[in-house]
């Protein structure tokens, strides 16, 4: 007899939907059927049965293949090539849990490593203009029962967060929003004429790399000033107009993406962003929300904040003196000017999202990657050590885009008995204490 | 004024963090002592002798100490980081920090430097005669103090962010700037001698900022006064003056609102 299970979290996108319901085989190890998912999140949860799952760590060979080696030999390399390296460099964290994230923190502070996750080369610019000027934020449920206004700036949920739009921002009936989206006024900021913006009121197409500036108009705006007949690509009197609905919000909400984080200015674009928000707070309530990518990339923000004081870029090289500086210690930089000599990819593919020099440089090194899946990363490193799959295979905490942690339920039995990404770190970190020790 | 020459040997595999070469920690040692002082390479802690060929002799106070680096220190980092006196020339290119945090003394760079050079300076001098990365004279992450006295001056080009959060001190860029030149200013002073794409004085709440040459994207937020005359860096002419930013917060001064002023060259 198959067996449902409800209210499962989806290990895809930031929005972390949990409400799914997951109905598995009978023995509990093939997932047969995925409700109420996005497409996406549908194919994570199969793509854990599909036949052909690595289910032991691969050596590479001096002639460039893999050769299967034991989890125990596996340990030992990544411990010793960690111990032994100058300044390793750990990077991802993408698709893992908390437990994973800690335990891997604890690696990297043994091994006097550089710890990083995907912010990194996503929304570290947010964290670098949140420490400049604050975060104004709120929950997804504070905005789903009380927001009239919506703005998506730079961000295009229709594909990237699929449900998004329906279950927080757009369409669902709350509280104080029981008209769903006949009640809200949307208003999104792109230079494409996106699927997003095919649902907006308002479309604002402003001419690319040039939001510091729009930004900057309506602030001036809002403090009474008068702006040109033109500001990026947009007319005066449309500003006016938007900044008129944002004034008249009971609730609003500024949701913006990667389009202001990786155009020229990054963290100032998030800056400007978190100002204008404080501004219309003069007038009515605001808040603004980084739309983070993976189900679980606002976790080691978390983790790591209270096991180091920083979220991201930490260098530990110091060992008691910890030091972070994006730009300097943060992966892609490390990597291009040529500052570390091991590298660990866990939970992400830095061989697909890397800059080829920056993989050329990480590719004089031992790379270790620590995926459950064949990706690019897998088949560039030397030491592939595959784990169970988050949120289908193991549960644990994931951090929501809000900062709202959600406990995920494992659905079935990891493949062929593999480890997970916290067993896997607290075996390499024993191992090195035992290297300790013989030295 | 006593010299020490300190001069690569060996290069470093990855990058060296030299925190300890500067005028206060040379002071008063013996050339042994100098090349004792640690400097790290990753997790490795080494004495600076075993990368450095160290000659000449350091003065009784940091004020009587002059350091000269030889040979290629383009992968050395924080070189003068926190000095508060003497010397210090770099005969080619250097890394990050250079610097960074000083307080007063002469840093004179010959060639290039890297990202965050004279961050959070509080005073001195740091003279570069190639270009400067970015961040130059800029705030460390999240502190709202960036430069605060002393005197930049960059002979090349510098990226973005240079100046961000400055309230006070000088910085002239003989060369053009990208974006971002006083973001977020609460005083001191920027002159920029040749272009600027964008974004100067985004946020800015106060100080002063000179271009000679051309702002490709002018902010909104800032409105044209006058033209005034001006001599800046011993150049006489004529400036169209801008207040700004009109989206930011600006204190009240005996009545009068305290705005940010931009100079654009006419």
């Amino acid at each position: 007899m198959a067996k449902v299970i409800t209210g499962v979290g989806c290990p895809y996108c930031g929005a972390s939907c949990d409400d799914i319901e997951v109905t598995v085989s009978d023995d509990g190890t093939k997932v047969l059927e995925v409700k109420n998912a996005c497409a996406i999140g549908n194919q994570v949860f199969h793509h854990a049965s599909t036949p052909g799952r690595i289910t032991s760590p691969r050596l590479r060979q001096p002639d460039g293949t893999y050769k299967e080696i034991s989890y125990e030999e596996a340990i030992d390399r990544a411990a010793r090539i960690l111990v032994n390296a100058k300044k390793p460099l750990i990077y991802g964290f993408g698709s893992t849990n908390c437990e994973g994230m800690s335990a891997a923190g604890r690696v990297a502070e043994k091994a006097g490593a550089v710890l990083d996750n995907c912010a990194s080369i996503c929304h570290g610019s947010s964290f670098l203009a949140i420490f400049d000027n604050g975060y104004p934020s709120c929950t997804l449920g504070e905005v789903k029962n009380r927001a009239d206004v919506i703005v998506y700036w730079a961000s295009n949920p229709a594909h990237a967060h699929p449900r998004h739009m329906s279950r927080y921002s757009i369409f669902p009936r709350g509280f104080f929003t029981g008209k769903g989206h006949m009640g809200r006024k949307i208003i999104c900021i792109d230079p494409r004429v996106t699927d997003t913006a095919r649902v907006a009121d308002i479309h604002l197409q402003v001419q690319q790399g040039h939001d510091y500036e729009l930004f900057n108009a309506f602030r001036t705006v809002l403090h009474g000033g008068d702006i040109p007949d033109m500001v990026a690509g947009i007319p005066k009197e449309k500003i006016l107009e938007a900044a008129g609905i944002m004034k008249k919000a009971r609730f609003g909400t500024v949701f913006y993406g990667m389009g202001l984080c990786h155009s020229d200015g990054r963290n100032h674009n998030v800056d400007i962003a978190i100002s204008m928000t404080r501004d219309l707070n003069e007038f009515t309530k605001w808040t603004i929300m980084a739309m983070r990518g993976h189900y679980n990339i606002a976790g080691p923000g978390v983790v790591w904040s209270w096991q180091f004081g920083f979220p991201y870029c930490i260098d530990m090289t110091k060992r008691d003196l910890v030091h972070m500086n994006p730009g300097e210690t943060s992966s892609v930089d490390l990597a291009m000017r040529d500052e570390v000599d091991a590298f660990v990819n866990i939970g992400t593919d830095a061989g697909a999202h890397f800059p080829i020099p920056a993989v050329q440089h990480l590719k004089k090194h031992p790379w270790i990657t620590i995926d459950p899946n064949i990706c690019m990363a897998s088949e560039i490193s030397d030491l592939h050590i595959p784990v169970a799959v988050v949120g289908v295979e193991t549960g644990g905490v994931v951090y929501r885009m809000d900062n709202v942690p959600i406990q995920f339920k494992k659905v079935v039995e990891p493949a062929g008995g593999i480890l997970t990404d916290e067993e896997l770190f607290d075996k390499i970190y024993e191992r090195m204490c035992e290297l300790d020790q013989e030295a | 004024m006593k010299t020490v020459t300190l001069t690569m040997k060996n290069k470093p595999e990855l990058i060296l963090e030299c925190n300890n070469v500067t005028p206060d920690a040379f002071a008063g040692k013996s050339l042994a002592d100098i090349g004792r002082l640690e400097v790290y390479e990753g997790k490795f802690r080494a004495p600076l002798a075993d990368y450095f060929e160290i000659a000449g002799e350091a003065g009784e106070t940091a004020a009587d100490t002059r350091i000269v680096m030889k040979g290629d220190c383009k992968r050395v980092k924080r070189i003068g980081q926190k000095m508060t006196a003497g010397e210090i020339e770099i005969e080619g290119d250097a890394d990050m920090y250079i610097g960074g945090w000083m307080e007063g003394g002469r840093i004179h760079v010959k060639g290039n430097v890297d990202a965050f050079c004279g961050m959070a300076m509080k005073g001195g001098e740091l003279l570069v005669d190639g270009d400067a990365g970015n961040y130059l004279g800029a705030a460390y992450r999240g502190d709202w103090r960036g430069m605060q006295g002393g005197l930049i001056r960059v002979k090349g080009n510098t990226g973005n962010d240079t100046a961000t959060f400055i309230n006070g001190g000088t910085i002239i860029v003989e060369g053009n700037a990208f974006i971002h030149v006083s973001t977020h200013g609460e005083g001191g002073t920027v002159v920029i001698k040749g272009d600027v794409e964008g974004r100067v004085g985004g946020q800015m709440v106060k100080g002063d900022v000179y271009v000679f040459g051309n702002i490709q994207y002018m902010l909104p937020g800032f409105k044209y006064m006058e033209d005034v005359e001006k001599e800046i860096d011993g150049t006489k002419a004529t400036f169209a003056h801008y207040i700004g930013d009109l989206g930011e917060r600006h204190p009240t001064s005996r009545g009068q609102t305290v705005y940010a002023n931009l100079y654009v060259k006419a």
